[in-house]
């Protein structure tokens, strides 16, 4: 076919900044772990410390409990956000008056920045301010403290968290559903299948490549929340929000720590990528079996 | 036919309440900012109402007078705009060469572009800005507080996501109509700018669109990697909240006055968002 060089050529401008922003930082985070480097220490200077970070972490009760907070933080809100938004884009399948309208105000808070998300939110639920507590209190007698409650602070994030990026799932899936075929719907419907059959044997496989993509960009993002959840909470009260992101800020900047944050981000790093390549090998594979057919 | 076209309106009648009520509660948040905003510090302290009894001016006049606020506002303006074009461009010739080439590795490069994504941001704050300020230094310029420094980092998340976002449309463009074009003498430049780039307009408008949104929202680097000169508007957002307290009036005006520019873009957006986000997972 057409010349290989062509096709690097094409890809010249990307690589190197890419290379140059993404990987030199990596290679140096990646030399980091491995040394002992914390500028409040006795001995402020760096040195090599064999593998004594990583073994750290191991046995970091802190670490570990961001971390598993973090995968059950990304786990809710992901999965509500798929099953939220695959019900909202079948509802924008249909023709009503009005649709446009509507998809524009469901699409407003992607474009807000999570920074400005976690200031909404914080005013909707900081006690002697915000609504939520207030009417909570008064018209159910319900005590709402996300500053006090450990429960009611993760909630309101998984919620923030749907609020804000429930409308990419809905978009991506109604792009996918808009495309699908029409004759194997008009089949099922000839050979009289019921509804719940025609999702679970026909919808589900043809958009299982959409969802496993919306799932895996996603779950991405998911992981690596910091912006909005520092502003609503802090991490508090105490850990009960310090999702890895706000913890490795927090080692690295306020505790200075740098060669521990450094090994801590290399493994989550390296678990994320574990994870996402799951999921994007599932995605090829089907791709690949596709081709064949 | 009359009982048919009942059924119907009952049904459009129930997505309109269905969709007003999922709009409010989409609403709620925003609007309870913008009462804030409209609110002085003596109306907002007691019983928080929903009513904007008097529409208090000053959050907003004082935000617009500020001198930090408009050089925020400006530093986002451009770096968001032109870090969006440069994306856009870069990704529009890589996505074509990984769908089109058979290149070594090109399926391990694709995955790799997006692990540059995954990062937890907060580690490389630390070799960035050592970077920025020691070692990407030329006699006296260097790139820690410029606005072209962070125009290119962001290229580090929004280039993966572009990428990924436009391999689904480049894709699904058919590979008969470059090769026509190859057959009848034009050259690469002429296929991109001649048969792909109209043909993937949509995609390409909600790619641009989202690596802007992406990029005018970043705070965690531009908050580190700046200092005076290069602030970017969601910095101005954070330094609101300080430990004497926060400006909440002044704070939720100057988070309305940032959504203006992103509602602009998307209004422009809407017409081709849906047909443009497909991930690479539809069409094949």
């Amino acid at each position: 076919m057409r010349a290989n060089s062509v096709g690097w050529l094409l890809l010249t401008p990307t690589l190197p900044i890419l290379f140059v922003f993404g990987v030199i930082p990596f290679l140096y985070v990646l030399v980091i772990g491995f040394m002992n480097w914390n500028s409040f220490a006795a001995n402020p200077d760096m040195q090599f410390a064999w593998a004594e970070n990583f073994r750290r972490l191991v046995f970091d009760d802190q670490f570990l409990y961001s971390l598993w907070l973090t995968l059950k933080f990304a786990f809710f809100a992901v999965l509500s956000e798929i099953v939220l938004g695959y019900f909202l884009a079948q509802l924008f399948m249909k023709d009503f008056p009005g649709k446009g309208f509507f998809r524009t105000i469901h699409t407003l808070p992607l474009v807000i920045a999570p920074i400005a998300v976690g200031a909404t939110w914080r005013l909707l639920t900081v006690p002697g301010l915000g609504p939520l507590p207030y009417y909570l209190n008064r018209w159910l007698g319900y005590e709402f403290n996300i500053s006090r409650y450990i429960d009611q602070a993760f909630f309101t994030t998984v919620v923030m968290d749907v609020w804000h990026w429930t409308p990419l799932v809905t978009l991506t899936l109604l792009a996918a559903l808009s495309s699908l075929p029409k004759e194997p719907f008009e089949q099922a419907q000839i050979d009289g299948a019921n509804r719940f059959q025609i999702f679970w044997h026909i919808t589900l496989p043809l958009l299982k490549p959409a969802i496993l993509a919306t799932v895996f960009i996603r779950m991405m993002d998911a992981l690596r929340t910091v912006d909005e959840v520092w502003m609503l909470t802090g991490g508090g009260p105490g850990a009960a929000t310090r999702y890895i992101g706000l913890h490795i800020w927090r080692v690295v900047f306020p505790k200075t720590d740098y060669g521990y944050g450094s090994a801590m981000s290399l493994i989550t790093l390296y678990l994320t990528i574990v994870m996402c390549w799951m999921l994007y090998a599932g995605l090829v594979a089907r791709r690949d079996l596709k081709r064949a057919e | 036919m009359m009982r048919r076209f009942r059924k119907r309106a009952s049904a459009s009648l129930g997505s309109i309440l269905f969709w007003t009520l999922s709009s409010l509660i989409t609403l709620l948040p925003i609007y309870w900012m913008f009462a804030v905003s409209a609110k002085s510090r003596v109306q907002l302290f007691g019983s928080p109402s929903f009513v904007i009894s008097s529409f208090f001016t000053e959050n907003y006049t004082s935000t617009l007078a500020d001198s930090a606020f408009q050089r925020y506002m400006f530093n986002s303006v451009v770096v968001a705009t032109a870090n969006a074009l440069l994306v856009t461009t870069l990704a529009l010739l890589a996505t074509y060469a990984l769908s089109r080439y058979k290149l070594p590795g090109k399926e391990n490069l694709f995955f790799w572009t997006i692990t540059n994504r995954m990062a937890p941001p907060a580690v490389f704050l630390l070799p960035l800005f050592l970077l920025y300020t020691q070692v990407f230094v030329v006699a006296d310029v260097k790139l820690f507080d410029t606005k072209i420094g962070l125009i290119l980092l962001y290229c580090v998340f929004n280039l993966p996501f572009a990428i990924w976002t436009l391999r689904g449309v480049i894709d699904g463009i058919p590979k008969e109509l470059d090769e026509a074009a190859f057959v009848d003498g034009a050259n690469t430049w002429q296929v991109l700018t001649k048969v792909i780039l109209p043909l993937a307009k949509p995609g390409l408008a909600v790619t641009g669109i989202l690596t802007w949104v992406f990029a005018w929202n970043e705070y965690l680097f531009a908050a580190t990697l700046t200092s005076v000169h290069a602030r970017t508007i969601t910095t101005g957002l954070a330094e609101f909240v300080t430990v004497t307290g926060t400006n909440w009036g002044r704070m939720a005006a100057t988070a309305m006055l940032t959504l203006v520019p992103a509602l602009l873009v998307l209004g422009l957006a809407q017409r081709h968002i849906v047909a443009g986000l497909t991930f690479g997972a539809v069409k094949e």
